[in-house]
């Protein structure tokens, strides 16, 4: 798949590959053709974290240089994060030399004023670390978005700024990489379903890394992830269900917010915070999402794993295959998959 | 709608309308963030406003400029929750004395549409789009008589402010039924440094104080669900237009 290599201006301007996750059967349309594949009484579902600035570059001991990409807030000022060898956003993160090792007690320098020190360094991957800035609070989220930039990708033709990496309903900033599928979603779309008589809803969840380009780290993702689930949204969920409807899911990190808080609360929703490891894979059934708008990616990523509790194997990479052939654009700019059974709720 | 808990964003937070604001909300329980310029304005009225037990956040910005709008809407999101409450009060008169719209420079034309209309556009589309999918928010921009009346050598100001009016407007219109209210509210002459530097030779006396207008604006954010979205509103209480 052809990565786009740069955000698209409009945003909804994005190809949507239409697949029946019962017939097996596909069809191309355009993202805001979105509502015609929706019915009054389907529910789609969003996730509306703000991406933050998460790549910071550090200054090691030695003086070498390094990239931390935070992963995960713990607390006030302590991070889970991830640690890369240096090198701007134009070398592959594969490419780069690796960092060199660090122990707790080494402090990272970000600045003059601004310091990191390493309080844990995980058992799983000597570059999985648990941080400590010097700052906490307000302080530190000024801190943040003054040194922080968003997480960059090597395929793009240019430099990604802030702005570009917001969905049109960003709230607070939990994810450290955008939660991609949503990014196609304009108000046009979002009123246009809304005036169909499709529901809106929102969530937060705080969208971990995709990848580091470290292959023993990469496997070890998704990390835990937060969630928090609005009391509305459950109450919308559950009328949607008692009515026939349709749960849609914007996003991977939607279902795994909704699946990971069902699993742990035998089967049901309940609303308030949460915290999921649940790792989707072709044998998990889903319980309260029915289908899902998404990126598209590589067959060979955990991505399209996940897509296998959706829609059968084959019927993906049929039209996955069609996708490729005829010039969709792939990853987080890229175009888009709306997976659903179309005769009726599972 | 409900100050007590809301979280509430208010840009030129330092001083005048924006300080009396920040006080008078914290007063009733909201959590507030203030964003401004000046660090040492700020940083006097976060102080005043902590002193009693109110709940404060600030952020030095300018929102004239478009790259410091995801990080005031971030930061104040980490800090106070999602904004249930806008209120875009900064505001820049241009170049004092005051010129004739004919003697004004393009790029102070410029400027003084960056900080009115700009930077509240831009921090509509970076805030309110969570508030109406939550189905809730009030978005507030401080107007003034300038945005109704052609008052000569208030050209950029009073050119800005009814842009702003009309742009409430007509984001009212498109979120109509989003739950999502729009008000433009024209706080009346005031005794502020905005505008003494506007008219010095003004009698103070003659003017509202910030703090009793604040409170009237107040009274209507707890009473907002009586206005249509979109309506612009009097703070001095003589009607709505």
């Amino acid at each position: 798949m052809i990565p786009a290599r740069e955000p698209r201006t409009p945003r909804d301007a994005a190809r949507l590959l239409v697949l029946d996750s019962e017939g097996g059967t596909f069809e191309d349309a355009l993202m805001p053709d979105l509502p015609r594949f929706l019915r009054a009484g389907d529910l789609l579902v969003v996730n509306d974290a703000a991406t933050l600035p998460a790549s910071l570059r550090v200054r090691m001991p030695s003086g070498a240089g390094a990239e931390i990409r935070l992963q995960s807030q713990v607390e006030d000022s302590t991070w889970r994060a991830a640690l890369l060898g240096a090198g701007d956003w134009r070398t592959p993160t594969e490419l780069r030399d690796p960092p060199e090792g660090v122990a707790p007690g080494w402090v990272l320098r970000i600045s003059e004023s601004l310091v990191m020190e390493v309080v844990e360094v995980s058992p799983d991957s000597p570059r999985l670390i648990t941080v400590r800035f010097n700052r906490g609070g307000e302080d530190l989220w000024t801190a943040l978005y003054a040194y922080g930039k968003p997480v960059q990708y090597s395929y793009l033709a240019a430099d990604l700024d802030l702005w570009s990496v917001q969905t049109v309903y960003a709230a607070r900033p939990w994810a450290v990489e955008m939660p991609s599928a949503g990014e196609a979603l304009s108000w046009r779309i979002l009123l246009a379903l809304r005036r169909k008589g499709v529901g809106l809803a929102s969530l937060t969840h705080a969208a971990g890394l995709s990848a580091t380009g470290d292959e023993d780290l990469d496997a070890l993702l998704p990390l835990a992830e937060r969630f928090e689930i609005p009391e509305s949204t459950v109450e919308a969920i559950e009328s949607t269900r008692a009515s026939g409807g349709r749960v849609v899911a914007v996003g991977t990190t939607v279902v795994r917010a909704l699946e990971g808080c069902a699993a742990q609360h035998s089967g049901n929703l309940s609303n308030g915070r949460g915290l999921t490891e649940l790792v989707i894979t072709k044998d998990f059934s889903p319980r309260i999402v029915d289908g899902l708008l998404t990126g598209i990616h590589e067959p060979s990523q955990s991505h399209f794993r996940l897509l296998r509790a959706f829609a059968d194997e084959i019927a993906l990479r049929r039209a996955w295959r069609h996708a490729a052939e005829i010039g969709y654009l792939g990853h987080e700019f890229g175009d888009a998959c709306l997976i659903l059974p179309c005769s009726g709720p599972l | 709608m409900e100050i007590r808990d809301a979280s509430v964003m208010i840009t030129g937070g330092s001083r005048g309308l924006g300080r009396a604001l920040g006080n008078a909300m914290a007063r009733e329980g909201a959590r507030v963030t203030l964003i401004a310029r000046h660090g040492e304005e700020l940083d006097k009225t976060l102080f005043e406003i902590r002193a009693p037990g109110g709940e404060a956040h600030g952020i030095a910005a300018d929102v004239g400029d478009k790259s410091a709008i995801y990080p005031i809407a971030g930061q104040s999101a980490a800090l106070a929750g999602p904004i249930d409450i806008l209120v875009l009060n900064a505001s820049t008169l241009g170049p004092v004395p005051l010129r004739l719209l004919m003697d004004t420079e393009c790029e102070d034309l410029e400027r003084v549409l960056q900080v009115n209309l700009i930077g509240p556009f831009r921090l509509v589309k970076a805030v309110a789009g969570a508030m109406a999918l939550r189905g809730r928010g009030l978005v507030i921009g401080i107007s003034s008589d300038a945005a109704v009346e052609a008052y000569a050598g208030w050209g950029s100001y009073g050119i800005s402010k009814a842009a702003l009016d009309h742009m409430m407007r007509i984001f009212a219109k498109e979120f109509e039924g989003t739950g999502i209210q729009f008000l433009s509210i024209d706080p009346g002459e005031m005794d502020t440094r905005m505008h003494a530097d506007a008219m010095p030779d003004a009698d103070p006396a003659t003017l509202s104080r910030p703090e009793d207008v604040a409170d009237r604006i107040c009274d209507i954010i707890r009473h907002a669900g009586d206005f249509q979205t979109g309506s612009r509103v009097l703070a001095s209480g003589v009607g709505v237009l």
